[in-house]
């Protein structure tokens, strides 16, 4: 379980870097959401996955699995949706004011 | 259970939310805003009271006991911390009434800009390190909104580079978390730091503490610079200041828990690589300063190079030098939000930004050149003013540590410091007067005020040392005595 995780979470991160090396901006985007989903594979990968039971106490007897990595989790995927759609709202504010979605485009606008 | 210790991160995030429901009124938005600073500052001045008299104290939150529970950790050095950063904050605030555009306090100004303090007292209070990693995002977030507000084809590009880096740095973090987490089994920082004496800083945890720096140093702007002087240049005043008064700081502060308390134990991740970082930050800085005509863009060099100042502290490691660095923070908190401040000011007055395109303002506006050239004289560490303190004692650090280079490299910069100063002093406050006595701008005094009474505070820092010093060194034994912090948090539990 583990080794497969771990594979996913490496082609995950190859993916994301590939889309956030290339100019446009909502690849980058894109990019970043599934670096996100990346680690947050690494996080239930890292707190031991599929050992134990469900950890509620009375429903079931120990070992129990470690509960801690989703909430972790839970609370990564909630400031990652925050961010993406405030970055969604800027690339099109950006694309709107430009007219432009390409890094390098908006690079030059800043040098000017 | 001390309660008080979460309302510096709770009265900002309280405020607002109150204030997000009072957009159509701005006046009623500045009268919250104003009873929330006061009530602020006052909560850190007891905190910090209270730490005098009880050493460190704890707030665990739902009753769970560490290391189980997320908690809340007041030493003196969180204590210092949130006190200036609630001082610093409520003087821009305070100067934002008067300078901030009428269509950015409508687009929610005010809220954001608690949001941000809330981010910043939460990272310095906080006992827990993934706790840490949210206090961080709340207060990115907020940076995110500000730094956009107002919009322009030029911020906004700016703005786009800011939060790609910031967004990988936090991934970063989330990295570095969960091979912590993976590793030691625990996010509580005492207990990590309990745990990581256990074993042993070996290879694995070595990697883990790399990580961090990186994350941090990206925080910081310590060595990872490239995303600041950018990104600190383009927002109006207010917000440059609010900026580089806080957010780097909150990277320092972690920079020093992450290698004070838990990862202490690699001397050549310490001495070697946060060294060579701090002294090429330096050097870096040093050139942007020089380099740049920009009065912004030098502004903001001279915040990587105190960034790199402060984390020559860290790197010699001895008690003198974090006593150093903990005056220097303050300092520098102060000091970089009265630069801002002129800096966004002299930019307003003269529609200009090039140390070329000003020329006489002094007689335009005297009070105003010689709040810079006190700020001057402060950053470049001429006693009596606040910056001297923290140059001497990390000084004395680097002599006891026998860390000369460190402490050479570390004066030359003072020196360059000064010259960049001293060319925007003299480039736009001497010569000729190119603005008519007619023509120029009024600069209200409700303005000056809190210009002015930064001013004071630098001075007043330098001057009334003595009255801090208790509470420095107390923050910086604890930082030389990790086992200090860990009683406290631990003590009555099995760790």
């Amino acid at each position: 379980m583990e080794f497969h995780m771990t594979i996913l979470v490496g082609i995950l991160v190859t993916v994301a870097v590939y889309l956030l090396l290339s100019r446009n901006m909502v690849r980058i985007i894109l990019g970043t959401a599934i670096l996100s989903h990346a680690v947050h594979l690494l996080l239930i990968t890292m707190g031991g996955a599929g050992e134990g039971k469900v950890p509620l106490l009375r429903e079931s007897d120990g070992p129990y699995a470690d509960a801690l990595p989703q909430a972790l989790i839970l609370t990564a995927i909630v400031i990652s949706f925050a961010t993406t759609a405030l970055l969604l709202v800027l690339a099109y504010r950006t694309y709107e004011e430009s007219g432009s979605d390409n890094m390098n485009t908006i690079r030059r606008i800043d040098r000017e | 259970m001390n309660n008080v210790l979460v309302l510096p991160m709770l009265i900002p995030l309280l405020t607002g939310f109150v204030l997000l429901f009072l957009r159509p009124s701005i006046r009623a938005q500045k009268m919250i805003s104003i009873l929330s600073l006061l009530s602020l500052v006052a909560v850190s001045v007891r905190i910090l009271l209270i730490i005098r008299g009880e050493g460190i104290i704890r707030l665990d939150f739902g009753g769970w006991e560490p290391p189980f529970g997320i908690l809340f950790v007041g030493d003196s050095f969180s204590a210092l911390m949130v006190l200036t950063a609630s001082v610093v904050s409520a003087l821009i605030i305070a100067y934002s009434f008067t300078a901030t555009e009428r269509r950015m306090e409508n687009m929610f100004f005010y809220p954001f800009a608690f949001f941000l303090v809330a981010g910043v007292n939460g990272s310095f209070l906080t006992g827990d390190m993934f706790n840490l990693f949210v206090c961080f995002e709340v207060m990115l977030l907020a940076s995110y909104v500000l730094i956009t507000l107002g919009g322009g084809k030029v911020r906004l590009a700016e703005s786009m580079k800011y939060i790609a880096i910031n967004v990988v740095s936090s991934w970063f973090f989330l990295v570095a978390l969960a091979f912590l987490y993976g590793t030691v089994g625990t996010l509580n920082m005492a207990h990590i730091s309990v745990r990581v004496a256990e074993v042993g800083q070996g290879p694995l945890l070595s990697a883990i503490s790399v990580v961090f720096l990186i994350v941090f140093a990206l925080k910081a702007g310590l060595f990872l610079y490239f995303w600041l002087p950018g990104s600190y240049s383009s927002p109006p005043g207010p917000i440059a200041a609010l900026f580089a008064a806080l957010l780097t700081k909150v990277g320092v502060y972690a920079l020093f828990r992450t290698f004070t308390l838990m990862f202490y134990h690699d001397e050549f991740i310490i001495m070697t690589i946060i060294g060579t970082m701090a002294v090429v930050t330096l050097i870096g800085g040093c050139l942007g300063a020089i380099a740049y005509t920009d009065i912004r863009q030098i502004a903001s060099y001279n915040v990587i190079i105190a960034v790199g100042f402060m984390m020559i502290g860290l790197a010699i490691f001895n008690e003198e030098a974090f006593k150093g660095s903990v005056f220097y923070l303050i300092h520098d908190m102060v000091i970089k939000a009265l630069l801002f401040l002129i800096v966004g000011a002299m930019v307003y007055l003269t529609g200009k930004t090039k140390i070329t395109g000003m020329s006489g303002l002094i007689r335009n506006y005297p009070v105003l050149g010689w709040l810079l050239f006190l700020t001057t004289l402060g950053l470049a560490g001429v006693p009596p003013l606040s910056g001297f303190i923290g140059k001497m004692y990390i000084g004395l650090g680097a002599v006891e540590g026998g860390n000369y280079f460190l402490l050479f490299a570390g004066f030359a910069s003072s020196l360059v410091v000064l010259y960049s100063m001293l060319r925007i002093f003299m480039n736009c406050f001497w010569g000729e007067t190119i603005i008519n006595r007619e023509d120029q701008r009024p600069y209200p005094a409700r303005r000056l005020i809190p210009i002015a009474l930064l001013g004071i505070l630098t001075v007043g820092i330098g001057v009334g040392a003595q009255a801090l010093e208790p509470f420095v060194s107390d923050a910086a034994r604890v930082m030389a005595n990790p086992g200090l912090y860990i009683d406290a948090v631990l003590g009555e539990v099995e760790s």
